[in-house]
């Protein structure tokens, strides 16, 4: 009869148009730019990739990995299954049983899905993600009854025509939103986008326990600078957006976001997405940008995003904290897209807001952003007695001083710094009036020629001299030194030079017995992980060590680590200062104070102006550099 | 009929650094310019047409900048003055000092000179042109304004008190176009025997404050200096000379 191979024709048709939708959904990635990837080796990594690396982060919420590898690992096994017995016929019985059991397995973790649904937390989106729970169960439901039969466990044909009219439905609505959705945009879309993407990801070194923070230099050459319309981004980048859960964990983890600025990573992520396929985001069910309705953001591959779907503040309140994207289980890189955008809004439009024109000036005609005299940047250390490079040529560690030594109390910083040295007896110098801003500030605001430019003069200066390490104070100038100049290094100045944060160089210090230090009598302490120390440079430990040294029990905030909550530092976001309800340091300095400490260790001149802007009472705050040298034993000779 | 505006730029220096940057007046010159003339502003410098800082001015969005080649040099008043004539220019824009060579400061007052057009010192602002009449903004010190009225043509120097130049945009700049025609070969006779060095600061008046709070402080600082704004009261009735004596009192909350 007809009627009975019903389901296995719509199990054909549905895969059918399945699949010329996803050949749909990949010619709109193909709008994006070039960028090469290595296809096979992507494609035959991507299996380890998920069961590794997306599931390390997953692993993090502990219900949901185990929903998830039950519902996914379900699904795909069934979708094999599935065509083995009821599209080819196999009727090996084993085979069968084999696709109940996948099928059950499925349905006890749609079942989890189901129960997370029930009462989902603000961060997920809701819209058609409210019926996905009820699409899998009717997919599981369904072929369960269709297998019976061929399990031998009902005989064949039973429950007639109505029971097949019946499954035929289940069917089509188990089928419509796990093959036909996937590749039309339903939630579905996430499994197939997000497979790839993780075989062609713009940072494959991030896969394996890797990290990849490092800003990719922009093309100063291209008819247009930066990203103005979404097939500016490489196409890989366009996928990446595409792999979007809207799980929403990195709205809850953004900074901006919970300071009520108009920024939400989800949401910026899922107007990339209507932008790369066209439309306005009336459809979008999840949180908004704090202050902006949902519904206005127009867009579409070759039109302006910032004219009508994101606004520029939402790319300006950005932190550059990559909270974000250390939380997203896609593995998406929210910050590289920022920034291509900001790259647009500066070097072509010169529409840096606030001070941040007046910054970047600074910075071209003085190499410094606040304009002071290049030739006044050693004054800092005229008490020091501190050797310079021009003298020296040849040295063991290089001392980077960052633009800290125009801030007074930054100063206070590189002073314990050098005392701690001198204690013991690190062979030091600095390049004085040679050195220059690092450009971290330049390329957050989107300046990247600035940058460039700076990096390139650095590094020309620093390949005159010998030194085997460079170590700085400033997390910033730290991370562009090390994975951010190996892009204009050409000459290698920075070959075989280990580059360290004072927090790493002074621990091994201790350690060594070089140093000797007191235990510290004050009261409580906690500590504050710098975003450019830790996140992307992956320090969390030596801060840490040190402070232990001191015999020290750190109360941990409760965002501590690679969760640490930014001070509101980074980014350039006080140059451009976009307003919103609260200030991202206050609420920094309210998880501090939870932990009652009465000293908040930093490691990072930013965080330390940041959180002390913070209106009394509140806990003291200082670089561990500070609370060292207080305990330093000084030997008399 | 659309006028024809011209902003003149210089080579600027940056007071800390001593390097190379746009002028801040001549930028403010050039906003000026595209506030009357939107890009169909023409932008003239008179100099090396490779010299990396009219890139910067370009990113304010200047599609072309007009430069008459010459060597550093050679002098360059007949370059501008025979450009500006055979572009029969209604308004030259300038600004009012030099950061460095020979840019603003002589040139506008030479132009004027030579060109026989009036020259306009110290612009705020520009409000209106209309039946070949300008309505210009002057800026006088603590922020006041005179309105005066030229007639076209004429030349102006633009003071820090008008708008701001907009920021420099690194892409337009790279690739705006320099539009070059041959300068003048004559060399500047006067500049030869100038000999520059850094500016000194000018002594001040020492100024005792007996202030006792930041208030009092900033009002020392800011207030008005006292004279020139009397009144000499002689037909008036006692009565009326009495009225104004004691609202001169209130006013100086000398009595309440
Ligand atoms: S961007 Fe990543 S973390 Fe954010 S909602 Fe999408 S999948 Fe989740
Ligand atoms: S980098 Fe930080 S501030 Fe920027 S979107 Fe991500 S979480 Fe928010």
């Amino acid at each position: 009869m007809v009627i009975d191979w019903l389901p296995s024709i719509l199990i054909v048709v549905l895969l059918l148009l399945g699949v010329i939708g996803m050949l749909r959904r990949a010619s709109l990635w193909r709008a994006g730019q070039p960028e090469k990837v290595n296809i096979v080796a992507g494609l035959m990594a991507m299996p380890g990739r998920y069961l590794k690396d997306l599931h390390h982060v997953v692993e993090r919420d502990k219900y949901m990995s185990r929903t998830h590898v039950a519902t996914g690992g379900g699904f795909v096994l069934s979708m094999v299954l599935v065509l083995v017995v009821h599209v080819f016929k196999v009727e090996e019985q084993i085979v069968a049983w084999a696709l109940l059991g996948a099928l059950l397995l499925m349905l006890v973790g749609a079942f989890f899905v189901f129960k997370r649904r029930l009462n989902p937390p603000e961060r997920l989106s809701k819209g058609p993600w409210m019926r996905l729970p009820k699409s899998l169960i009717t997919f599981a439901v369904t072929f369960i009854v269709l297998t019976l039969p061929a399990a031998g466990i009902l005989p064949e044909g039973t429950g007639g025509v109505a029971l097949i009219a019946v499954l035929s439905i289940g069917v089509i609505i188990g089928l419509g939103e796990l093959l036909f959705g996937m590749g039309w945009g339903g939630p579905m879309k996430h499994a197939f986008a997000g497979a790839l993407h993780l075989a062609f990801h713009r940072r494959p070194e991030r896969f394996g326990g890797g990290r990849s923070t490092g800003l990719k230099p922009a093309n100063l050459d291209g008819d247009v600078l930066g990203v103005a319309k979404p097939s500016d981004f490489k196409w890989n980048q366009l996928l990446g957006f595409d792999a979007c859960v809207q799980c929403g964990k990195c709205q809850a983890m953004c900074p901006a976001f919970a300071a009520g600025q108009p920024l939400n990573p989800k949401k910026l992520i899922q107007d990339m997405v209507v932008g790369l396929a066209g439309g306005s985001d009336a459809n979008y069910a999840g949180s908004p940008y704090p202050g902006k309705e949902i519904g206005q953001a127009k867009g579409s591959p070759n039109e302006i995003i910032t004219a009508g779907l994101v606004s520029q503040e939402t790319l300006w309140s950005c932190t550059t904290c990559r909270a974000c994207v250390e939380e997203c289980p896609m593995m998406i890189e929210h910050v590289d897209a920022i920034v291509d955008m900001r790259r647009f809004l500066t070097m072509e439009k010169g529409e840096t807001p606030n001070k941040g024109s007046e910054v970047l000036e600074n910075i071209i005609a003085t190499d410094n952003p606040g304009g002071y005299a290049p030739g006044s940047r050693t004054n800092w250390a005229a008490d020091q007695n501190l050797a310079v490079m021009k003298d020296k040529k040849e040295v063991d560690v290089l001392f980077w001083v960052s633009d800290g030594a125009f801030d007074m109390r930054s100063q206070r910083i590189l002073r314990a710094f050098v005392k701690l040295m001198k204690a013991a007896k690190v062979d030091v110098a600095i390049l004085g009036d040679e050195e220059r801003d690092s450009g971290d500030v330049a390329r957050r605001l989107g300046d990247d020629a600035t940058f460039q430019s700076l990096a390139k003069r650095n590094l020309a200066t620093l390949g005159q001299y010998k030194f085997n390490k460079i170590v700085t104070t400033d997390p910033h100038a730290y991370h562009c030194l090390r994975n951010e100049y190996a892009d204009f290094d050409k000459d290698g100045a920075l070959a075989g030079v280990e580059v360290l944060h004072h927090t790493t160089f002074l621990n091994r210090l201790v350690q060594s017995g070089a140093l000797k230090l007191d235990a510290f009598k004050g009261g409580k302490v906690t500590y504050h992980d710098p975003c450019y120390l830790g996140r992307y440079n992956g320090e969390y430990e030596a801060p840490r060590d040190l402070l232990r040294s001191l015999g020290i029990e750190i109360a941990e905030m409760e965002r501590s680590g690679f969760r640490s909550r930014c001070c509101g530092g980074g980014g350039g976001a006080p140059i451009t200062d976009i307003p919103g309800e609260r200030r991202i340091a206050d609420m920094r300095m309210e998880d501090a104070s939870a932990t009652g400490a009465e000293l908040v260790a930093v490691g990072c001149q930013q965080c330390t102006a940041m959180l002390e802007g913070v209106v009394e009472p509140r806990p003291e705050v200082k670089d561990i550099s500070e609370i060292l040298v207080d305990q330093l034993i000084e030997e008399v000779h | 009929m659309p006028h024809k505006v011209i902003s003149l730029i210089s080579v600027g220096r940056h007071p800390q650094s001593g390097r190379s940057r746009r002028a801040d007046q001549d930028s403010r010159a050039v906003e000026l310019g595209l506030k009357l003339a939107g890009t169909d502003l023409d932008v003239v410098h008179a100099g090396n047409s490779e010299e990396p800082v009219l890139r910067q001015y370009a990113g304010m969005g200047l599609p072309k900048v007009t430069v008459l080649e010459q060597t550093e040099s050679a002098d360059a008043l007949p370059a501008l003055s025979s450009y500006l004539k055979a572009q029969q220019a209604d308004i030259v824009l300038t600004g009012v000092r030099a950061e460095s060579g020979e840019s603003s400061g002589m040139m506008p007052y030479l132009l004027s000179e030579q060109l026989g057009w009036p020259i306009v010192a110290r612009v705020a602002d520009i409000v209106e042109i209309k039946d070949g009449e300008a309505q210009v903004l002057l800026a006088l010190p603590r922020g006041q304004r005179r309105q005066v009225t030229v007639k076209l043509p004429f030349i102006a120097s633009v003071d820090n008190a008008a708008q701001a130049a907009r920021q420099s945009a690194f892409g337009p700049g790279l690739r705006a176009k320099m539009a070059t025609q041959s300068g003048s070969t004559e060399d500047d006779s006067v500049r030869v025997n100038w000999s520059e060095a850094p500016a000194k600061a000018r002594p001040k008046r020492l100024k005792v404050v007996k202030a006792k709070t930041a208030a009092d402080r900033f009002k020392a600082a800011t207030a008005k200096p006292q004279g020139g704004s009397g009144k000499v009261m002689k037909n008036e009735t006692a009565q009326e000379k009495a009225q104004a004596i004691f609202d001169l009192l209130i006013e100086e909350k000398v009595i309440r």
